[in-house]
């Protein structure tokens, strides 16, 4: 019964067996994105891309139909030229950087929706905007595997120069330059994800297995590898249990995923063992030292 | 041989002079006090001596010095000390000239930080995360990066500032050790009495230069008297500056 329910869906039908994978692999490459947004103060900045690359993949769509290569690659285009535009203003005038990105996505959107008005129809978009995780085939599933395994070699070149910008961005700017290109690649990682989630989850919720899982992160621990570990496994628990959601119910999938995250998200919230609601309430008797 | 040479330097923002016309050289080895009233210029001469802000006109040698030879302790450090990193790890991120992207931390390398963290008297406080520590001890933990720098030039801004005498005796000592060792330090101070006992140079900032030296004979009354006159504010309708170069250590 029990069997029948979690993992008889997965052994029964391909399509449940690609989408659990499609799902891993976004939760090993996003959830550590997620975590640095959410360090950098970054995540509403992840939500503003996600506006940003919609353009970019509903152009594709328009010039070539509900071809995945053509929305990808029109998504990167958008959100790499939004990204790189936002941080060069940024770090080359005073501008803060979410300023500068405001304008640029804001401008993307703008455009995209105009095209879209003047030459689509209205159906179709609504797979971009929200996805459809139950419909990889093989070649979308290569693609979101290789993006996330792109992201997590270059996150590994970054990392250290990721970690000192973060924490102490005069520091790194006097004994080093690597901050500046560092930044970039990250934004450009960020893109990376942000497509990559929208084919399974769309352009809308993409953000949301990047993020969410960062925020549950946060009240576990305050040790940075840790946050990053239990991102990771809270995302890939979403992922699973969104699926059966969906599988029995008749929620769809994408916000399936994004609902039992939040719930999650919810439950450490409340009884988070850094900074939980609950723990707050009751802290204990103070220490003696 | 100068670690450092002011050539006629002016820096300063958006075309208003913050430091206007230094001239002068710092030798090799020396302790120099910078002091002078706010917005004298004295964090902004640092930061141009460091070399996160190029100068408006003139120019800054540092003597076959190359950026990375230098420390620098700014005095309001943009550290995110929310972020959850160690202690140990960020003493350790003043190793950086050795390791740089991708070089490990050895053995050897976990030991030279270990002592970093043990000579600023923050034993036991490997683990705790930079967070929870107080004013005190981040500033003991910053002088412990710089520890881990081994610079030859050791750009420190108002250090002791909001920091109790202990903690700022125990620095202090440091900052000897680090002149007994042969490396240069300049440090940008308010209190007097700690620089006419323990710097041997000193210049006055205010704007310009207004006197630099033995501190015996720079510190006088009548010094500080001029300083403390400096015009703080901007002036928004001022003239391009026609002065060229003057001569030598004094305006």
């Amino acid at each position: 019964m029990l069997y029948d329910a979690l993992i008889g869906p997965f052994t029964e039908f391909e399509f449940m067996r690609r989408a659990l994978a499609a799902v891993i692999a976004l939760s090993l490459a996003g959830a550590p994105i997620g975590v640095f947004l959410m360090l950098r103060r970054m995540s509403l900045v992840g939500d503003a891309m996600a506006h940003a690359i919609l353009p970019g993949a509903a152009v594709g769509f328009l010039l070539s139909g509900l071809n995945l290569f053509a929305m990808t690659a029109g998504g990167l285009i958008a959100g790499f030229a939004v990204a790189i535009l936002a941080g060069v203003v940024a770090r080359s005038t005073g501008l803060k950087e979410d300023a500068s990105l405001a304008t640029f996505y804001l401008a993307s959107l703008a455009l995209g929706v105009t095209i879209v008005s003047i030459k689509g129809t209205n159906i179709d978009l609504l797979h971009v905007l929200f996805g459809n995780i139950l419909a990889m085939d093989d070649q979308t599933l290569l693609v979101v595997a290789f993006n996330a395994t792109v992201t997590l070699l270059v996150l590994a070149v970054i990392y250290r120069p990721l970690v000192i910008e973060s924490v102490d961005p005069l520091f790194l700017r006097t004994v080093s330059r690597a901050g500046g290109p560092a930044h970039l690649a990250f934004l450009a990682l960020v893109v990376i994800n942000l497509v990559n989630g929208f084919q399974a989850l769309g352009t809308l919720l993409a953000v949301g297995l990047m993020i969410l899982p960062a925020g549950i992160a946060r009240f576990w621990s305050r040790d940075l590898t840790v946050m990053i570990c239990i991102a990771v496994v809270a995302a890939a628990a979403s992922g699973y249990a969104g699926l059966v959601l969906s599988f029995q119910t008749r929620v769809p999938s994408g916000p399936a995923v994004i609902l039992v995250a939040t719930v999650l998200y919810i439950v450490s919230v409340l009884f988070g063992r850094v900074g939980g609601i609950v723990r707050q309430l009751f802290p204990g008797r103070h220490l003696e030292a | 041989m100068a670690a450092l040479h002011f050539h006629n330097v002016t820096l300063g923002y958006d075309r208003h002079p913050a430091v206007h016309h230094l001239n002068g050289e710092v030798a090799r080895g020396a302790l120099v006090a910078v002091i002078g009233p706010n917005g004298a210029g004295k964090s902004t001469l640092l930061r141009g001596i460091v070399g996160i802000l190029g100068p408006l006109d003139g120019s800054i040698h540092l003597g076959g010095l190359d950026s990375r030879d230098i420390a620098y302790l700014p005095q309001s450090a943009e550290i995110d000390r929310s972020f959850p990193i160690s202690v140990f790890d960020f003493v350790g991120t003043g190793l950086w000239r050795g390791t740089g992207l991708f070089g490990g931390i050895g053995k050897a390398a976990r030991g030279k930080i270990l002592r970093a963290i043990a000579s600023v008297g923050l034993n036991g406080f490997e683990n705790r995360p930079i967070g929870t520590l107080s004013g005190g001890q981040m500033q003991r933990v910053l002088f412990a990066r710089v520890l881990l720098q081994d610079a030859s030039l050791i750009v420190l801004d108002e250090p002791f500032n909001a920091i109790d005498s202990k903690t700022t005796a125990d620095l202090l000592a440091l900052v000897k050790h680090w002149h007994g060792e042969g490396r240069t330090v300049l440090a940008a101070l308010h209190d007097m009495e700690m620089v006419r006992n323990h710097f041997s140079e000193t210049l006055v900032l205010a704007r310009g230069p207004v006197a630099w030296g033995p501190t015996a004979e720079v510190l006088t009354p009548e010094n500080l008297m001029v300083a403390m006159r400096m015009c703080e504010a901007f002036d928004d309708s001022a003239t391009a500056c026609a002065a060229d170069d003057i001569s030598s250590r004094a305006a």
